[in-house]
């Protein structure tokens, strides 16, 4: 609906992360140090990463639950060639070329039987990952190139790391690709009303294979990330990825029901729950019991608007009795 | 439609026989009381759990807590048959299920009264119960000796031979049948999820049927959770987890359409039991069992292709039809 | 039986209805006569519950009811038969029947005997042979409709509404649904009959009221009235007042349709439209005139048959290809294919154009702004800024930004499909005029209308169609009412 970037939703997000920000800062003296909080980008980037195009897809009214298992099948498929000894140029173009192909076909067979793409992708979720496991087994791949462990271990100029920069940059990407270009118009028109879009002439079966190929290139890129980050590739990699990244998607505000949304918010969104992981961390709270805020921010997030929503029309309606 | 989808649960029930009849050929020592008892304990558990997760499809909705309710359920009735162990299993049984109504009941609130979308407000409640079991054991597992005999012994024991879970799924069955092709209730899912405008004029309430649909999918998992929980003898944080999506596929290989008003308790069984055929017959095959979940994953997509297909509506019959004026 | 007093229905800033007042006897069938827009859904909405009335009563056997929802209407014995039912596709017919209300047998079990055997009796009342236990999505429109009314008098209903019963129906089932009516009649119900066709008016109306613009235009016995009178009452003023032709150059011929096919929709149709001319296509509703529109601009594969632009034969399988052809397609349903409502004006207009207005692949916003103004401004939309969202708008206002739209595109050939279905009068005259200049302006404009009047109005050459098909085409100079509506009706 809107695309001029940064409305309500933005705003109460970023005042969330102010406040996770002094909350942690003042719980414990580690958290508000930069070499500390850039590190805990590890955590989430790899994530944050796929939520980029998961938001281009649910804007798009369409989503995609593979995308764990589409890690999975590029992390395997490097860890295979890795094996046979190839160099790294070819297992980076084999990590991406997997991931997008899984995609492709994703989105192939979303167009061809014209089913909603929930139930499609549950069915390449079990097929990527059933491929991968079969392939890898009780396996690990470990016996990567020299030189590998730079995406998701090396340090630009001794401060910022690899994964975190090239985040940045899809971030800034996506951002531009969605606000500001024709097809970022596009996108937001079949999401708000696919049949007006298609009435109008744009070809939106070319667009939902092309957003799905996106997610599967950057799921591609993302296990590229991770391998490289673990240095081994095992049957359980990324599981309950698939999720995690369509929850910080919705936390930041992009509609289930497409149409809205905006990548600023899904960044936000992306740092106040890789923030408030790693502020808990330190203060020693497990990551199962964050899992109960993450939650209730995403129940919150859509309930309150709503029920305050609700709340107004009423006192409306009454002071309209008196 | 009523033939068509008889002739769908024909045909998986067709397909489900070729494989067992395969497997057999192959591996005659499948059908032996262990495995067999071993097929039947697995639909028990999923097939009552996918019958749960049905009347939501039915409602156009999804439920992705039932795995984070069925782990909760185990986690907290382990504990209590620990401090009790006198409690018999009728009452962990009736616990369990209204224990997983009430979470259910938590999530249709979400979705009526704070206009979640079903699922986001699932997803929401997923990771949150997911997070309560951590809070109630405080990450530890509960295994087999710390649990009392009377938790164990129902869901693991067998009458008549059989496994008690495949009785309990049984009686399921048929309370879900009755349910969904019998009580005014649940037809009341059926036009609602057919038509949700119109049933409204009808004076259908969306209330009513929502209730119903998300508070018997939380009793399922419910139910599933103290089962699980004693037919392994164990509970942990993360029991399940990941098996939402294995329940949804099987409401759709079982013909089960997540757009609403159409699915049976039958395909729901069946879609149930064709998961519970391969999950358990490949190890016999001496196939690589890592490829059940690519056998599965390629049976769903031909299962949506399947309806798909068959659902395809070629437009308006305008035209005078051969024969007629 | 039933009283309505001084109805008046506001929505936000439009008054569709104003101090309406009306009865409908026992044994009697009440004509509610108007044309598209005058009112006639609303009261039907009104009466069953569906919206509640802004002020004013409705009173049945005297007594007066404020209906909250649909059931209310259903129990005081209001029943509809919608000219589209909405049914529930997926369970049998029996059940559709008495959906919400099963009979119950021991221990709250659905009775499913009586269920069926229930079903078979009220069918059979109305002679209709459709059996209980076939799925709703199998039946044809016209079995759609005996269900709804099945359902109706299920629930004891006593007075029926019958919204255009006819609309869809072959001869021979409009033969049958008279009977049906006339058997009603008989047993004392009473019946509001909805209906565009006079002549089936003056065979089963006994009594009659004219709406327009929302306002009670005339009422009496069909007996003491002729259809000028009727005409004079909906139109209230000169056809050619309201329905202006432009008169304007007609030049060479842009396009022509040869043979064009569709497997179950349209068959062996042909056309040719020149510049600055307006072809009008005559039909009833469901005559597959906007099916044809949408096979012609790629949006449903065809079996066979040619389209020729500009001499140039072209091969037209997605809008893309219509668009590059120089086709543009106004559709029927504005809200749901026409435009997004939650996007601006300005979005609106600009996104059949987003390729042309691009710098590299970024959204040259001066250039939308230029383009915007210029095309907002041909068909002046009325808002307060291009900004505005156009579900804030009215339907008048709406359906320009949709012509609009298609206009930014610089078309030869526009399809106009029911341009002016469900917008007020004065609404309905700026878009006739809008009409007007594209043909001014050198378009070949093919227009979609039920509406007798506007068809006949603004054309210049008139395509009938009934059932898939091409049943008569007129020139100017041979319009008339009577034979149109023959031929629509398939009695030629």
């Amino acid at each position: 609906m809107k695309s001029g970037a940064f409305g309500a939703w933005e705003v109460a997000l970023l005042i969330l992360l102010a406040a996770v920000i002094v909350l942690m800062s003042s719980l414990s003296p580690y958290f508000l140090d930069l070499y500390n909080l850039i590190d805990s980008t590890f955590s989430f980037a790899e994530k944050a990463l796929i939520a980029l195009p998961m938001a281009l897809l649910i804007i798009a009214r369409e989503i995609d639950v593979s995308v764990a298992s589409i890690v999975a099948l590029s992390a395997v498929v490097m860890g295979v060639v890795a094996e046979s000894g190839a160099g790294l140029p070819i297992l980076v173009l084999v990590g991406l070329f997997t991931g997008t192909l899984a995609g492709v076909l994703n989105g192939v067979i979303v167009s061809a039987l014209g089913v909603h793409s929930i139930v499609v992708t549950i069915g390449t979720l079990s097929l990527y990952r059933g491929i991968a496991v079969s392939i890898v087994g009780d396996d690990a791949y470990t016996s990567f190139p020299d030189g590998w462990s730079w995406f998701g271990q090396h340090y630009l100029w001794g401060y910022i790391p690899a994964e975190l920069l090239i985040y940045i940059v899809a971030t800034v990407i996506f951002g531009i690709y969605l606000h500001t270009t024709i097809y970022g118009r596009r996108i937001y028109a079949i999401g708000t009303n696919p049949d007006v879009a298609r009435y109008t002439g744009i070809n939106v079966t070319r667009y939902r294979i092309w957003l799905f190929a996106l997610s599967g290139l950057l799921s591609g890129l993302a296990a590229i990330l991770l391998t490289s980050r673990l240095g081994s590739v095992r049957l359980n990699i990324a599981t309950g990825w698939e999720l995690q990244v369509i929850t910080m998607v919705v936390l930041g505000g992009v509609g289930i029901a497409g149409g809205t949304g905006t990548i600023i918010g899904v960044t936000l969104a992306v740092f106040l729950i890789g923030f408030l992981t790693f502020g808990l961390s330190l203060i020693n709270v497990p990551g199962l019991v964050l899992n109960i805020y993450i939650g209730l921010m995403l129940i919150g997030a859509i309930a309150i608007p709503h029920l305050m929503g609700r709340l107004r029309q009423k006192m409306t309606a009454s002071r309209k009795d008196a | 439609m009523r033939r068509i989808l008889q002739e769908r649960e024909a045909i998986l029930a067709f397909v489900i026989a070729l494989i067992l009849l395969g497997v057999t050929l192959r591996a005659p020592d499948y059908l032996d009381g262990s495995s067999l008892g071993n097929l039947l304990s697995t639909w028990g558990l999923l097939a009552i759990l996918v019958m749960g997760q049905l009347g939501v499809l039915l409602t156009r909705g999804i439920d992705l807590s039932q795995a984070s309710v069925l782990a909760f359920s185990g986690m907290f009735l382990a504990q209590l048959s620990q401090v009790m162990p006198e409690l018999p299993a009728l009452v962990f049984v009736i616990l369990a299920i209204g224990m997983g109504a009430v979470l259910g009941i938590l999530n249709a609130s979400l979705i009526t009264f704070a206009g979640i979308p079903p699922i986001i407000a699932t997803l929401g409640t997923m990771t949150i119960i997911r997070g309560m079991i951590y809070v109630l054991s405080g990450g530890a597992w509960i295994s087999s000796h710390e649990m009392s005999e009377a938790f164990k012994a129902f869901p693991a024991g067998a009458n008549l031979g059989i496994p008690n879970l495949f009785w309990v799924a049984t009686v399921a069955f048929i309370l879900f049948w009755l349910l969904y092709n019998h009580r005014p209730a649940g037809r009341d899912v059926y036009a609602y999820g057919s038509n949700p405008d119109a049933a409204r004029n009808a004076g259908i309430s969306r209330l009513k049927v929502e209730f119903l649909v998300y508070s018997l999918s939380g009793a399922a998992a419910g139910l599933c959770g103290y089962l699980w929980a004693g037919r392994f003898a164990i509970a942990y944080t993360q029991a399940a987890e990941g098996r939402e999506f294995a329940i949804i596929a099987a409401c759709v290989i079982g013909g089960v359409s997540i757009t609403g008003g159409r699915g049976t308790v039958l395909g729901a069984g069946l879609g149930a039991l064709f998961i519970a055929v391969v999950e358990t017959s490949l190890p016999f095959l001496r196939i690589n069992p890592f490829l059940q979940l690519a056998v599965i994953g390629a049976v769903i997509l031909i299962a949506v292709a399947a309806n798909a297909l068959t659902e395809r509506r070629p437009g308006r019959q305008i035209l005078p039809r051969e024969g007629q004026s | 039986m039933l009283d309505v007093e001084r109805l008046s229905k506001r929505f936000g800033g439009i008054q569709a209805l104003k101090d309406v007042s009306f009865h409908a006897r026992s044994g009697r069938v009440l004509g509610l006569i108007g044309e598209n827009g005058a009112g006639k859904s609303t009261i039907v909405k009104c009466l069953t519950g569906i919206h509640s009335p802004t002020s004013g009563s409705i009173k049945v056997n005297n007594t007066p009811h404020q209906f909250v929802g649909p059931q209310d209407a259903s129990a005081a014995g209001i029943s509809a038969i919608q000219q589209e039912p909405s049914m529930f596709d997926d369970i049998t017919v029996a059940e559709n029947i008495f959906v919400g209300r099963l009979p119950k047998g021991q221990a709250g079990r659905v009775d499913w005997t009586a269920t069926r055997s229930s079903a078979q009796s009220v069918l059979e009342q109305i002679g209709s042979d459709i059996a209980p236990s076939t799925m709703m999505k199998h039946l044809s429109v016209a079995e759609r409709h005996m269900v709804s009314l099945a359902q109706a008098l299920s629930t004891d209903a006593q007075l029926i509404i019958f919204d255009e019963p006819t609309a869809a129906l072959s001869q021979a089932e409009i033969h049958h649904l008279y009977g049906i009516i006339d058997d009603l009649k008989a047993a004392g119900k009473a019946i509001i009959f909805i209906s565009h066709k006079f002549d089936e008016i003056f065979r089963i109306c006994d009594d009659y009221v004219v709406l327009r613009d929302g306002e009670l235009a005339g009422s009496g016995l069909i007996s003491e009235v002729s259809k000028d009178d009727l005409i004079a009452q909906m139109v209230g003023r000169e056809l050619s007042e309201i329905y202006p032709k432009v008169e304007a150059q007609i030049g060479e011929e842009v396009l022509r349709v040869d043979r064009f096919t569709h497997p179950s929709e349209f068959a062996d149709i042909g056309f040719a439209v020149r510049r600055g001319e307006i072809l009008g296509f005559y039909g009833l509703v469901g005559a597959g005139r906007t099916e044809l529109m949408e096979g012609i601009f790629g949006l449903k594969p065809v079996t066979d048959g040619t389209v020729t632009i500009k001499g140039q034969p072209i091969k037209i399988t997605s809008t893309q290809d219509a668009m590059r052809a120089g086709l543009a397609y106004v559709p029927e349903d504005r809200q749901r294919h026409g435009a997004i409502l939650p996007f601006s004006i300005r979005r609106n207009i600009s996104l059949p154009k987003l390729q042309d207005l691009a710098r590299g692949i970024f959204v040259n916003r001066p250039a939308e702004s230029r383009l915007v103004d210029t095309f907002a401004d041909r068909v002046s939309i009325r808002a307060s800024s291009w900004r505005q969202k156009v579900s804030e708008l009215s339907g008048g206002n709406q359906q320009k930004v949709v012509i609009g739209k298609w206009l930014a595109t610089n078309p030869d050939i526009i399809i106009l499909d029911e341009p002016t279905k469900g917008i007020d009068v004065g609404s309905k005259a700026a878009v006739h005029q809008a009409i007007g200049d594209l043909v001014k302006a050198g378009l070949a404009v093919v227009l979609v209308s039920s509406e007798l009047e506007e068809a006949l109005g603004i054309s210049d050459r008139l395509m009938v169609m009934a059932r898939g098909r091409v049943v008569a085409e007129y020139d100017r100079a041979d319009f008339s009412s009577e034979t149109v509506v023959a031929a629509a009706a398939g009695g030629i």
